[in-house]
């Protein structure tokens, strides 16, 4: 799996209740929750992704708080496919995978990209490439079980392989 | 090898029995749970998990709890669509413990009250307070819609063995500090993710004296460490709360003498000031003198963190005899129907009601800024809840600061963030 596009910068602690405030819980759309992403931390985030820019690079502990998978769901709703962190609060981390969301954690490296540089990510080989630098970073492959859920295109994809065996 | 309550719990209930080595931390094991759990936010997208995993029955109707517990009494049209759509699927899958309406309370006071958690269980909910039943000695953590789908189907799901961080609390509570003080102090010391995928484990002679309620509130926040789960040892007050819950055959639980903790963090808290955690983290932690004429707007008293019947008591004492600030609102809403009904019993709510309160349902309410107490742009809040993110409460241009109930019902008094002793 590759992906390339602008940074989406965003700083540490982001909650979920930024991610995707509760008043848009009405709704398990992707759609609709897409069209609510990062709301609650800033009315106007949406504006700036593009088909271009589309990878959220965070400080630590990205999706603190709640365990509403809508959280997940609206980043993907917003066609945003990857998300780098410092670090991930726990239950995102799980939910990420689960929604297909790929979630790379790597630490104090994040500081080596910035607001709008442009990236490629190689999610086989694990590393990322500011191509806008010429700097790459790399990072321990995905566990294989994370990976197997990742290819089925998510959990519920994965069970439902596994109970039709 | 000697095992902290989340290595002995996981390792009762592995799919596969598991060796030593595969109770080491970072290990994953794979374990049956005990019980599953979603709210009305969260089931909806489980039960649509459930149908695309193309599952057909849940794993066992008497082990799912569905509490419909946030936007209920259903606050909009969309909310009450939400709520139909988990009622029918209960209905269809003949599900005992759906929580509707008058049964319904918050899913975290509400399933302890029913004795429907008890010590050594292990509980998903698709809810990140599920962590609140390690107040019991329950390994219960917090997981997404479709984790809790896959659950709800396989009646398993996998786990990372966490570290363990030991908290240890010595000496004497003041007046009017509590577990909630105790549990903001520890985020102070962590951050507010110094406890990330770990387990917290709290003892000491004074979580010995503590209450059972006291405790629930304390791990209801260990997620705000990013705690996995917060656990306390089964003791006989333990023991006697889930027997008035009328549970049998709960047995004491209690880690191995040593066992391995990754780190320890001890308190005398003698002279412990009540705690505040000022906006927008929970980590953002002041004792209550150093805050000086801090307005609020509207005051708070309820949810899975501080609804429960001691929490009313201690409220109800501050205000007896006394009036909730003009033109400051003051919402209590009693987390389950029990607690209203015992607090109606012991003449709190008419306490309240005196004092100019507004007493609402057992709803989660404001706490997610769900309905029931919204703030505008340039409001403050001081709430007994446990999140003060930004925006969590309204307009992403108020503030929430968090509390124990007795500092909040002498703020409603006062009008400014108060000491109940200052009134």
């Amino acid at each position: 799996m590759k992906y390339t596009g602008k940074v989406l910068a965003l700083g540490d602690h982001i909650d979920t209740d930024a991610i995707i405030p509760a008043r848009f819980l009405i709704s398990t759309d992707p759609a609709e929750l897409g069209r609510h992403c990062m709301e609650g931390y800033d009315p106007n985030w949406l504006d700036k992704v593009t088909p271009g820019a589309s990878v959220m690079v965070a400080g630590r502990n990205f999706g603190c708080g709640s365990s509403r998978e809508h959280a997940p769901v609206a980043i993907v709703g917003a066609g945003i496919a990857v998300v780098i962190a410092h670090s991930f609060a726990r239950i995102f981390y799980r939910n990420a995978f689960n929604m297909g969301l790929v979630p790379i954690e790597i630490g104090d490296a994040v500081s080596e990209f910035r607001e709008g540089q442009e990236i490629e990510v190689n999610v086989d080989e694990g590393n990322i490439t500011n191509t806008s630098t010429g700097k790459a970073i790399v990072f321990p492959p995905l566990p294989a079980g994370m990976r197997a859920i990742l290819d089925a295109g998510g959990l519920a994809e994965f069970v439902r392989k596994r109970l039709a065996r | 090898m000697a095992l902290t309550l989340a290595q002995k719990i996981l390792a009762a209930h592995a799919a596969v029995p598991v060796s030593d080595v595969g109770l080491e931390a970072g290990r994953i094991v794979n374990c049956k749970v005990d019980l599953v759990l979603a709210n009305d936010i969260t089931a909806p997208l489980s039960i649509k998990a459930f149908r695309q995993m193309g599952a057909k029955e849940v794993f066992d109707k008497s082990r799912i709890a569905l509490v419909m517990d946030h936007f209920t009494p259903q606050k909009d049209i969309a909310s009450a669509e939400q709520v139909k759509g988990v009622r029918e699927f209960a209905e269809e899958q003949a599900i005992a413990h759906y929580f509707e309406g008058g049964n319904a309370g918050v899913e975290h006071a509400l399933l302890p009250e029913l004795g429907m958690v008890g010590p050594g269980d292990l509980v998903v909910g698709a809810d990140s307070h599920t962590c609140t039943y390690g107040g019991i000695g329950a390994f219960a953590t917090g997981m997404g819609s479709t984790d809790i789908a896959a659950a709800m189907a396989l009646g398993e799901s996998w786990f990372k063995v966490p570290e363990t961080i030991r908290v240890s609390f010595s000496g004497t509570l003041a007046p009017d500090v509590s577990g909630k003080d105790l549990i903001l102090w520890t985020i102070s010391q962590l951050g507010v993710d110094g406890a990330r995928y770990k387990a917290l484990e709290f003892d000491g002679p004074v979580i010995d004296a503590m209450s059972v309620e006291g405790r629930l509130t304390m791990a209801n926040m260990a997620i705000e460490a990013g705690g996995k789960v917060g656990l306390f040892a089964a003791d006989t007050s333990t023991l006697a709360y889930c027997k008035d819950a009328g549970r049998t055959n709960d047995a004491p639980l209690a880690p191995d003498p040593g066992a391995h903790y990754e780190r320890r963090l001890s308190k005398d808290v003698t002279g412990l000031e009540p705690q505040i955690a000022c906006p927008h983290l929970p980590e953002n932690v002041r004792p209550v003198s150093e805050l000086k004429s801090i307005a609020v707007n509207q005051v708070i008293i309820g949810s899975c963190t501080n609804g429960r019947i001691t929490d009313l008591r201690a409220a109800a004492a501050v205000f007896a005899g006394r009036k909730v600030k003009k033109g400051l609102r003051c919402i209590v809403l009693p987390a389950t129907p029990a607690v209203w009904m015992q607090a109606l019993q012991e003449g709190l709510i008419e306490t309240m009601l005196q004092a100019g309160c507004v007493l609402g349902p057992a709803s989660c309410g404001p706490c997610l800024g769900g309905h029931l107490g919204i703030l505008a742009a340039g409001e403050r809040a001081l709430a007994t809840t446990n999140r003060n993110f930004k925006g969590r409460m309204g307009s992403l241009d108020s503030e929430v600061y968090l509390a124990n109930p007795a500092v909040a019902a002498a703020t409603a008094v006062a009008g400014v963030i108060t000491h109940p002793a200052a009134l």
